[in-house]
């Protein structure tokens, strides 16, 4: 103990006080943060009266009737009806998008081709294009063609790989892939399109996992797109149903209720970002984009 | 790397949906936005009418203020702290992991219209946060009844999702050089000077995209107020994003809303100019190219 200097003794004491300062603001921080959804949680099982009597976030007792009755809505319809709209465009969304923008990527990635650098660009240009002012025509486009309160707006965009973010995910992490496995295969007799399948999409899943969470988050998150093209209650997604909860004014609103939806409805993104975690980070960070 | 049309047979899809869903809507709207157009009628030239009728009505003007107040409040809190949170995480501690999933997660729900059902609740005039901040005897604040609460309601929802500008600030510190903050601590500088001397200008590519890519979604905001505070009192809340949309789908005027569109599409894109044009002023791109 003794050997240690005087220096070496303040600094050490330093180290310790700056982490102490380090983690008391990242705990408080987290706190922040976390707390109204712990709160949300607890909030599901409490008493109306009791939601608006405590700050604490634990209930009194747990009770499902706010899930049992909030499930059944004041509608003909119950979430399950909402909950299975809601798929019924998610996971088409996922597989378009996951096939279309891994051919892009593909293409964007392996081959010269004319324009090629335009082309990049405009791709990397319509990620900051503000989608405000396409949202009026495409609407009149999808009016023509008699798909108004359809799923075929909020799906067929997806076929055009239209999420410049996840066809840049693909390019970069196909980039990082080595291209001898490539040639190797051509000499092997294998054409493009082969190569493709049997030797980058096996390398590819990584990305293409990091492509499925987010789209799916995304689809089932998005409110606009179903505002604006979803009419028809016995087609709305879970979304709409939630929105249209809150603003039922007459009687009493049952906030437990309400509040018991809503954690439903988060539920799946949570329970997708704690199983993946870490392509989440990946993806993000590889691609600098979103949010 | 093969040099073969067949990449453009890939890229196929994407060419196409460039096209028919991108470029010719986006022409469309400028097209349309010189119409008065509105469903029912045979649409009628009416040149820059819209744009004028726009420039005229106040409650467009007050929308594009509220939109701007929204955007100046919201880009520069919200980065900065995530920025600060990255810095912070950015030292080598134990369970960065739990930090990072905690912060994450409302950026990932932020979209959600159950997270507006619950801040809308929590905002209430009886709701949490004022029995919360009752506890220390502060009063009440009427949150979604006054105009600056309403807007500090949807700016605080969106500065709650710092979570992916911090990861991506989170991302470019781990690329700073860790001997140059060594170099650094031995010439005797302080932390907060290492900060804005080295690790600010290094990271100043990550702060300009994080910059226009947030500026462009802050301009076009649209569910926090929609969903949370609606127009809010006396219409703080109204953002140009939302009047466009009662327009277009309420009232079903898509030249004038088609008008209101191209016009907060210009204003963004002026302010993008004016960033990239101040860019060799403050960001600084290392040579390595990558």
């Amino acid at each position: 103990m003794n050997g240690l200097s005087k220096l070496e003794r303040r600094r050490r004491r330093k180290n310790i006080v700056s982490a102490v300062i380090r983690y008391g603001i990242l705990t408080a921080v987290a706190l922040v943060m976390i707390y109204p959804i712990l709160w949300l949680v607890g909030a599901t099982f409490k008493t109306n009266n009791e939601i608006f009597t405590t700050v604490n976030f634990i209930p009194k007792r747990i009770d499902f009737t706010p899930y049992i009755e909030g499930w059944k809505t004041r509608t003909q319809f119950t979430f399950t009806t909402f909950f299975l709209n809601t798929f019924q465009y998610v996971i088409p969304k996922i597989l378009f998008c996951l096939i279309s923008s891994t051919l892009v990527a593909y293409g964007f990635a392996r081959f010269q081709f004319p324009f090629k650098k335009f082309f990049f660009s405009l791709l990397m240009a319509t990620m900051f294009l503000p989608a405000v002012v396409t949202r009026i025509p495409l609407y009149l486009l999808w009016k023509n063609l008699g798909l108004l309160d359809t799923y075929v707006p909020l799906i067929a965009p997806t076929i055009f790989a239209n999420e410049p973010f996840f066809v840049f995910m693909l390019i970069q992490f196909l980039r990082s892939i080595p291209t001898y496995l490539d040639e190797a295969a051509t000499v092997d007799g294998c054409n493009s399109f082969e190569i493709l399948i049997r030797i980058l999409l096996p390398a590819l899943k990584p990305a293409i996992v990091s492509c499925t969470i987010f789209q799916f988050i995304w689809s089932f998150n998005d409110f606009l797109g179903p505002l604006i093209y979803v009419t028809s209650l016995s087609k709305y997604p879970v979304a709409l149903a939630l929105k249209m909860s809150i603003d039922q004014s007459s009687g009493i609103v049952e906030w437990n209720q309400i509040l018991a939806m809503s954690f439903l409805a988060l539920l799946p993104a949570l329970i997708l970002f704690f199983a993946a975690q870490k392509y989440f980070v990946e993806g993000i960070t590889s691609t600098g984009a979103k949010g | 790397m093969k040099h073969s049309k067949i990449g453009l047979l890939y890229i196929l899809p994407w060419l196409a949906g460039i096209i028919f869903l991108t470029l010719y809507p986006f022409v469309n709207a400028l097209v349309i936005s010189f119409t008065d157009y509105n469903l029912v009628r045979k649409p009628n030239f009416v040149g820059f009418g819209n744009y004028i009728d726009l420039f005229r009505n106040a409650d467009f003007r007050s929308t594009l203020t509220a939109t701007i107040k929204y955007t100046i409040f919201t880009v520069p809190l919200q980065l900065s702290f995530a920025l600060f949170i990255a810095y912070i995480l950015n030292f080598q501690l134990k369970g960065i992991n739990f930090y990072r999933t905690a912060y994450y997660i409302p950026s990932l729900l932020g979209g959600n219209v159950a997270v507006a059902v619950l801040w809308r609740f929590l905002f209430q005039q009886d709701g949490f946060i004022n029995r919360f901040i009752g506890i220390f005897g502060a009063a009440p604040i009427p949150w979604l009844s006054s105009p600056n609460g309403a807007m500090s309601v949807i700016v605080l929802l969106k500065v709650w999702q710092f979570g992916s500008s911090m990861l991506i600030f989170l991302a470019a510190l781990k690329d700073v050089p860790q001997e140059l903050y060594e170099a650094a601590s031995v010439d005797g500088s302080s932390r907060l000077y290492s900060f804005f001397r080295i690790t600010i200008p290094l990271i100043t590519p990550t702060i300009f995209f994080n910059l226009v890519m947030q500026m462009v979604n802050a301009f076009q905001e649209f569910n926090g107020p929609y969903l949370v505070t609606g127009r809010g009192p006396l219409n703080a809340t109204y953002l140009t994003s939302m009047y466009i949309y009662d327009n277009a789908f309420k009232f079903f005027n898509m030249g004038y809303a088609s008008a209101a569109s191209w016009l907060l599409f210009i204003i963004i894109m002026a302010v993008t100019a004016i960033l990239f044009a101040t860019q060799n002023k403050w960001v600084f791109y290392s040579d390595e190219g990558n």
